[in-house]
C-alpha cells in the first residue's frame, strides 16, 4: 500500500474524495475528532475553563468530513451505511452537544415532568427524570462517556491482545505455551464474572473499566490473532523477510498484521457493541461510571427504582432504546463490512 | 477420546487452582477486610474502633492469619464438603450456592428449552435459501435482536408486558412463593438476546452445507426436497450450532447477573453481585469457582461433541 502512493512520477490529478481517502488524510481527520472528544471526558476536571468551550471545534467538521468519505465509500453496503449512520449520528452529537441549545444536564428544574410538559418555563421535549433534570439533555450528553470508554477500551484490548496474539502466533513454542495457558484461565470465566471481580478489586472508574476491558476481551483478541498468524506465517513473503534478516518484530508489525487486517477489522466492530454493552451494564450494576455526570446505564439504574409505573417508563426506555441504536450501528457496520469483503 | 477428556479435566483442575489461590490472594488486602467491617458494625462503628479492636474483631472473623493458610485450611474445608460461611448472612455457603443454582437453573433450563427449537427453527430456515426473503428477514431481526443488550431488552419488554399491559409482575423477588408468571420476563429477556446469536450461527452453517456437491447431488438424484433437507443436510448442519449452544452456558452465567439485578430474582447471578459488593470472600470463592467450573465444563462438553459428531475430526 505505502508503496504505490509513494512513486515519485507525477501522480494523476486526483479528486477530493480520493485525497481524503488516503490513510494519511483518515488518520487526521479521525485525531482531529478523537482527540478533542477524549481530552474532553478523561481530563474534564484538569481543563482551564477558558479553553474548554473552544476544545470540540475543530471535532465537529472532522465528524462531518469522516461521515460522508464513509458514505461515498461503502456505497455498495446499504448494510454498512445504516450503521455507520447510527455512530456518526451519536458521534456528531458527543462533540457538538456543547453547542447545542440545551440545559445543564445536571441541574433539577421539575421533578416527573412528562413527555411535552411546560414547567418551571422550561419545554421538557422528552421530559423531565425523578430528579426533574432534563431527559433530552441527559441523552445526548450521556453519549460521551460511552463513546469515548468505550472506544479506549477496545483500542487498548486490541493492542494488548494484538502483540500477545503475534508473539504466541509467530514465536510459538514456549511462548505460545504460556500466552495460551493465562489466555484460557482468563477466558474460563464467564465475561460479567471477570468483570465484576475486576472491577470490585479495583473500584469503580473510567479507567479500571479499561482494565477490566482488556482482561476480558484481549484473551479472544489473542486467540483470533494467533490463529492468523499461524495461517500467514509460513507464506513466502515471510520467508523472503526472514531471509533478508529482518528482526521478527519488524516482521509481526509490518508484515503479518497487516496481511491479518481484514477479519481484525470486522471483530473490532463487534467488540465495540460488546464493550458498549459491557460498560453500560457495568454502570447500571453500580460498579462503572459515577454518578452525577450523564450516562445511559446510569440513568437506567437511578430510574429502576422509582420508574416502574407506566407513566414514568419512558425514563427507563430513552436510555435502553439510545445505547441500542449505538450497539447496532456497530453491528449492522461489522455486517457490511463482512459481506463486502465477501464479495471482493 | 478418554486421552482428549483426561487432559481437558486435568486442565480445569489446574486452572480452578489458580484462580481459586488468586483469589484469596485478592481478598486478602486490607481494603477488602475494612469493607467487611464497614458492612458488619456500620463505618462510624469501625472509625471509632481502636487498632487492637480491630485485630481482636479480625482474630474473630479468622482474618489475622496470612492468606495462605486460610487458602490451605478452606481446600481442606472443600475435601470434606465444607464452603465456609458467609459473612453476610452467617449462612453455610454450600447451602446458600446451593439454593441459589437450583434458582437459576430452572430460568436457564427454561431459556434453554425455548431458545433452542426457536433459533434453529429459524435459523435452518433462513440458511435454506442464501439470499431470499425468508433469509434477509430472519438476518435482520436475529441482528435486531442481538444488538439489544439484555438490560435494553429488559426495560423494553418490562415497560410493556409488566407496566402497560399489567399481564406479568415486574418485579421477580417472589417474595410471597413460587410464582411462574414472574419467570416470564427473564426468560423472555433472556432468549431475545440469546436467539440472534445461535440462529445466525445456524443459517451461515447451514448456508455452507447447502452449497455443497453432496447436497447438490442429491437435488439432481431426484430427492425429494423436505428428505434432502432433513435427511442429508441437517445432520452436518447442526454439528457447528450443537457446539455453539454448549457454549452459551458460559454466556448465560453472564446474563443472569444482569437479568436477575434487574428483576431482582434471588438466583446465582444476584448472589454473585452481592457478594462482591459486600466482599464476602467464601460466597465470591464458591460462586466464582462454580461459574468457572460450568465454563470449562460447556468447553469440554462442546469439544468432546464436536469430535465425536464430526467424524473427520475423530480420525484425523
Amino acid at each position: 500500500m505505502a508503496a504505490i502512493t509513494s512513486i515519485p512520477v507525477s501522480p494523476p490529478p486526483l479528486s477530493i474524495l480520493k485525497i481524503l481517502q488516503q490513510p494519511r488524510s483518515l488518520i487526521v481527520l479521525v485525531l482531529l475528532m478523537w482527540l478533542p472528544l477524549m481530552l474532553n471526558v478523561m481530563l474534564a476536571g484538569s481543563i482551564s475553563e477558558t479553553v474548554r468551550p473552544y476544545l470540540l471545534l475543530p471535532a465537529i467538521p472532522s465528524a462531518l468530513i469522516l461521515y460522508g468519505v464513509g458514505v461515498l465509500s461503502w456505497r455498495e453496503s446499504p448494510i454498512a451505511i445504516i450503521g455507520l449512520t447510527l455512530i456518526f449520528f451519536w458521534l456528531i452529537v458527543a462533540v457538538s452537544v456543547p453547542f447545542l441549545p440545551l440545559v445543564d444536564p445536571n441541574k433539577p428544574i421539575a421533578p416527573f415532568a412528562p413527555i411535552g410538559a411546560v414547567k418551571n418555563n422550561h419545554y421538557f421535549i422528552l421530559g423531565a427524570d425523578f430528579k426533574g433534570r432534563d431527559m433530552l439533555a441527559r441523552t445526548l450528553w450521556g453519549c460521551q462517556r460511552v463513546l469515548v470508554w468505550g472506544v479506549t477500551a477496545t483500542l487498548v484490548a486490541y493492542l494488548v491482545g494484538c502483540i500477545f496474539g503475534l508473539v504466541a502466533g509467530y514465536l510459538g513454542g514456549w511462548w505460545d505455551q504460556v500466552i495460551s495457558f493465562i489466555a484460557n484461565v482468563l477466558l474460563s470465566f464467564p465475561v460479567m464474572v471477570l468483570f465484576i471481580l475486576i472491577m470490585n478489586y479495583l473500584g469503580a472508574s473510567g479507567f479500571n473499566i479499561v482494565i477490566a476491558v482488556t482482561f476480558a476481551s484481549a484473551p479472544a483478541i489473542m486467540r483470533i490473532v494467533r490463529g492468523l498468524t499461524f495461517d500467514t506465517k509460513n507464506r513466502d513473503y515471510i520467508f523472503a523477510a526472514q531471509t533478508r534478516g529482518e528482526h521478527p518484530l519488524r516482521i509481526m508489525i509490518y508484515e503479518l498484521l497487516p496481511n491479518a487486517r481484514g477479519p481484525i477489522i470486522v471483530d473490532a466492530c463487534l467488540r465495540l457493541g460488546y464493550t458498549t454493552v459491557a460498560i453500560t451494564t457495568l454502570t447500571f450494576l453500580g460498579l462503572g461510571l459515577q454518578p452525577p455526570d450523564p450516562d445511559w446505564g446510569l440513568m437506567i439504574k437511578e430510574a429502576a427504582n422509582v420508574a416502574k409505573s407506566p407513566q414514568f417508563a419512558y425514563m427507563l426506555l430513552i436510555p435502553a432504546l439510545s445505547v441500542s441504536s449505538l450497539i447496532l450501528g456497530f453491528n449492522l457496520i461489522a455486517d457490511g463490512l463482512r459481506e463486502m469483503s465477501l464479495r471482493d | 477420546m478418554l486421552k482428549l477428556i483426561a487432559s481437558r479435566l486435568l486442565q480445569m483442575v489446574l486452572i480452578m487452582g489458580v484462580v481459586s489461590a488468586l483469589l484469596f490472594f485478592i481478598f486478602d488486602s486490607d481494603k477488602f477486610k475494612k469493607q467487611i467491617a464497614v458492612a458488619e458494625l456500620g463505618g462510624f462503628a469501625v472509625s471509632a474502633l481502636s487498632d487492637q479492636d480491630y485485630q481482636n474483631w479480625l482474630e474473630r472473623k479468622g482474618l489475622n492469619v496470612p492468606f495462605y493458610e486460610r487458602y490451605a485450611k478452606w481446600v481442606g474445608g472443600i475435601l470434606t464438603g465444607d464452603l465456609g460461611k458467609s459473612y453476610q448472612t452467617n449462612e453455610p455457603v454450600a447451602t446458600l450456592v446451593a439454593d441459589r443454582l437450583k434458582k437459576t437453573g430452572i430460568l436457564g433450563f427454561w431459556v434453554f428449552a425455548l431458545m433452542i427449537p426457536l433459533s434453529l427453527t429459524f435459523g435452518i430456515i433462513a440458511g435454506m435459501k442464501e439470499g431470499s426473503a425468508q433469509d434477509r428477514i430472519t438476518s435482520f431481526i436475529s441482528i435486531v435482536t442481538t444488538s439489544l443488550p439484555e438490560i435494553a431488552t429488559a426495560v423494553i419488554l418490562m415497560s410493556i408486558f409488566a407496566l402497560w399491559l399489567r399481564w406479568l409482575p415486574a418485579n421477580s423477588a417472589m417474595v410471597g412463593g413460587w410464582n411462574w408468571l414472574a419467570l416470564v420476563l427473564p426468560v423472555m429477556t433472556l432468549v431475545l438476546y440469546d436467539f440472534g446469536y445461535v440462529a445466525r450461527m445456524t443459517r451461515a452453517s447451514m448456508a455452507e452445507v447447502m452449497t455443497s456437491q453432496y447436497i447438490r447431488t442429491a437435488i439432481l438424484k431426484g430427492l425429494p426436497y423436505k428428505r434432502v433437507i432433513l435427511r442429508h443436510a441437517l445432520r452436518n448442519a447442526l454439528i457447528a450450532p450443537f457446539t455453539i449452544i454448549v457454549l452459551q452456558m458460559n454466556w448465560l452465567l453472564s446474563g443472569v447477573v444482569v437479568v436477575e439485578f434487574f428483576f431482582q430474582y434471588a438466583g446465582f447471578g444476584k448472589l454473585l453481585l452481592d457478594a462482591a459488593l459486600f466482599g464476602d470472600i467464601y460466597v465470591i470463592q464458591a460462586a466464582t469457582l462454580v461459574a468457572v467450573f460450568v465454563a470449562v465444563l460447556s468447553q469440554i462438553i462442546s469439544d468432546v461433541g464436536y469430535s465425536f459428531l464430526n467424524p473427520r475430526i475423530r480420525f484425523s
